[in-house]
C-alpha cells in the first residue's frame, strides 16, 4: 500500500481493531510523512491504537519532537498523556519546557507522572554546553517541588526522575554542568525527603534512590 | 501536610469548609450540608474528638431519609468514622449493623474492618451467619440481603481466624466480587498462596471493572507473587500502580530495614515502568 493509502486506512477505519491494524501498518513503513497522522491517532480514544502510534513515533526519534510539541492537545488529556510519554521516551531536551509545565501543572495525574519521570532522563548533551546547567537546574527545582505534591504517585514519579537526573550529574562532572556542590546539596535534600516523606511506599523509594546514588559515588 | 492539601482542593472546588464549619454543619437545617459535612470530615481525616462525637451522634439521625427509608447521613457518618481511627466509634458502628438500611450496614462493616478493633469480629460473624438468606439477592435491589462482601473483607482485615470456615463457601458464590472478597480474606487469614493465586487468575477476566477489583484486592493483601501479573494486567496504569504500592508497603512493613529488600526493589522497578 502507498503512504496515502495507509493514511486513508486509518482515517476510514470503522472498528477499533481495524484502526489498530491500520496504525500498525503505517508504523511499519517508518515514514516521516506519516507523523501528523500518528499524532492525530493519539486523540482517537483507542488505547491500543495510541500505544502503537507512540511506539511508531518513538522509533522515528528526534524528527517527531517539533511536530509533537506543535500539536500538543490542550483539551484531550488522554492524547496529551501519550504525547508526553513519547516526548519523555525520546528524551530530546527541546521538550524541557513542555515537560516542566506538564509535570508541575497538568490537570491529569498520568501526564504529570510521565513528565516527571521524563525530566530525569533527558539527553542533556544535545543542548549547547552553555545551556546545560540552567536546564538541569530547572528540572531539579521542578522535581523537588513536586516531590512535595499531595498525591503520592506524583511524589513517587518525582523521586524516579530525581534519581535519574542526579545519576546523570554523577556521571558527567564537568565545569559546564551542575557543580559538585549542587549535586551534594541535591543529595542532602533527597536524604531529608526520606525523613519527611509521609507515605511508607514512597519513603522506601526515596531511600532506594538515595542508596543507589550514594553507592555510585563511593564506587 | 495532608490537611493543608485538602484545603487547597476545597478552595479549587469552591466548597471551602473549616473544621468548625463542618462540625457545625452536621446540625445544619439544610440536610445536604449535613451530608456533605460528614463526607468532608472523613475525606480530610479530621481527627478531632468533637468531630468524632458529632459523627457518632449522626449515626442515629432520623431527619435525612430517602423515599425508600434509607439514611444517607448515617451512611456518610459511618464511612467517615472508619477513616478517623477513633475506637470510641466502635459500639455505635456495631449497633449500625442492625440498621434497616443496607448501605448503613455495609458502611459500618467496612469501617469496623478498617478501624481494626477485634471487638468488631463477633457482631460481624453473627451478621454473616444469620440465616440461609444472608447471601441471596434482595428482591428489588441490586444487592444481596446482607453486605456480605464488606463483612467478609472486614473479617479478613480483623484477622478473624474463627471465621475461616464461615467464609470459605463464598469462594463459590455467584457474585464474582464476593468470591474475590472471600479469596482476599482467606489469604489474610491463612497465608495460603492458593487464595492469592485465585485473585491473580481474576486479572485475566473479561470485565474491566472486575479486573480493577482484583487489582485492589491484591494490593490490599500485599501478595508479592502477583507483582508481574499486576504490571501486565489490562487496566489503566493508575490502578496497577496503586496495587503495586500495596505490595511494596506490605513488603517494607514486613522487612523493616532501611535498605529495601530485593523483592521490594523488583516491585519498584515495575512501578517505575508504569509512570
Amino acid at each position: 500500500m502507498s503512504l496515502p493509502d495507509l493514511i486513508r486506512a486509518i482515517e476510514q477505519a470503522d472498528s477499533p481493531a481495524r484502526l489498530i491494524a491500520a496504525v500498525q501498518s503505517l508504523v511499519a513503513v517508518q515514514s516521516e510523512a506519516g507523523i501528523p497522522t500518528l499524532i492525530a491517532v493519539l486523540g482517537y480514544n483507542n488505547p491500543g491504537a495510541a500505544m502503537a502510534a507512540v511506539s511508531g513515533l518513538v522509533n522515528l526519534g528526534e524528527v517527531v519532537v517539533i511536530p509533537l510539541l506543535a500539536q500538543l492537545d490542550g483539551y484531550n488529556y488522554g492524547a496529551r498523556a501519550y504525547a508526553i510519554r513519547a516526548l519523555a521516551t525520546i528524551a530530546d531536551p527541546r521538550a524541557l519546557d513542555v515537560l516542566l509545565s506538564a509535570a508541575e501543572t497538568d490537570f491529569a495525574p498520568s501526564v504529570r507522572r510521565a513528565a516527571a519521570k521524563g525530566l530525569g532522563h533527558l539527553h542533556w548533551q544535545k543542548l549547547p554546553a552553555a545551556e546545560q546547567q540552567v536546564a538541569q537546574e530547572k528540572a531539579l527545582n521542578t522535581l523537588f517541588r513536586i516531590a512535595q505534591d499531595p498525591e503520592w504517585a506524583i511524589r513517587y514519579a518525582a523521586i524516579v526522575g530525581l534519581q535519574a537526573l542526579l545519576a546523570t550529574l554523577n556521571i558527567q562532572p564537568s565545569p559546564q554542568l551542575a557543580s559538585t556542590d549542587a549535586r551534594s546539596a541535591a543529595l542532602a535534600q533527597l536524604a531529608h525527603l526520606s525523613q519527611t516523606e509521609p507515605d511508607r511506599a514512597v519513603q522506601s523509594r526515596v531511600a532506594f534512590a538515595h542508596h543507589c546514588l550514594m553507592h555510585k559515588i563511593s564506587v | 501536610m495532608v490537611e493543608l492539601a485538602a484545603e487547597q482542593v476545597e478552595l479549587l472546588e469552591g466548597g471551602a469548609l473549616t473544621v468548625e464549619q463542618a462540625i457545625d454543619n452536621l446540625h445544619h437545617s439544610d440536610l445536604s450540608l449535613r451530608y456533605y459535612a460528614a463526607w468532608w470530615l472523613g475525606k480530610f481525616q479530621v481527627r478531632d474528638p468533637v468531630a468524632v462525637s458529632a459523627l457518632i451522634a449522626a449515626l442515629e439521625d432520623e431527619d435525612d431519609r430517602t423515599e425508600l427509608g434509607g439514611y444517607p447521613l448515617r451512611r456518610n457518618a459511618a464511612r467517615a468514622l472508619g477513616k478517623l481511627g477513633d475506637y470510641s466509634a466502635i459500639p455505635a458502628l456495631i449497633r449500625c449493623l442492625d440498621c434497616s438500611d443496607f448501605y448503613v450496614r455495609e458502611a459500618a462493616a467496612q469501617s469496623l474492618g478498617t478501624l481494626g478493633d477485634p471487638a468488631g469480629i463477633e457482631p460481624l460473624i453473627t451478621l454473616l451467619s444469620g440465616d440461609s438468606t444472608v447471601a441471596q439477592p434482595m428482591p428489588g435491589t441490586p444487592h444481596l440481603v446482607q453486605p456480605c462482601e464488606a463483612i467478609v473483607e472486614a473479617l479478613g482485615a480483623l484477622n478473624a481466624v474463627a471465621a475461616i470456615d464461615l467464609i470459605r463457601p463464598f469462594l463459590e458464590h455467584s457474585v464474582p466480587r464476593l468470591q474475590y472478597a472471600a479469596a482476599r480474606a482467606l489469604y489474610q487469614l491463612t497465608r495460603e498462596p492458593v487464595y492469592g493465586d485465585r485473585l491473580v487468575q481474576a486479572l485475566q477476566g473479561d470485565d474491566l471493572q472486575l479486573r480493577r477489583v482484583a487489582l485492589s484486592d491484591l494490593g490490599a493483601i500485599g501478595y508479592l507473587p502477583a507483582a508481574a501479573a499486576i504490571a501486565q494486567a489490562a487496566t489503566e496504569n493508575s490502578f496497577k500502580l496503586f496495587a503495586l504500592k500495596g505490595l511494596l508497603e506490605h513488603e517494607v512493613r514486613s522487612t523493616d530495614s532501611p535498605v529495601p529488600s530485593e523483592a521490594a526493589i523488583r516491585v519498584m522497578h515495575l512501578m517505575d515502568d508504569l509512570l
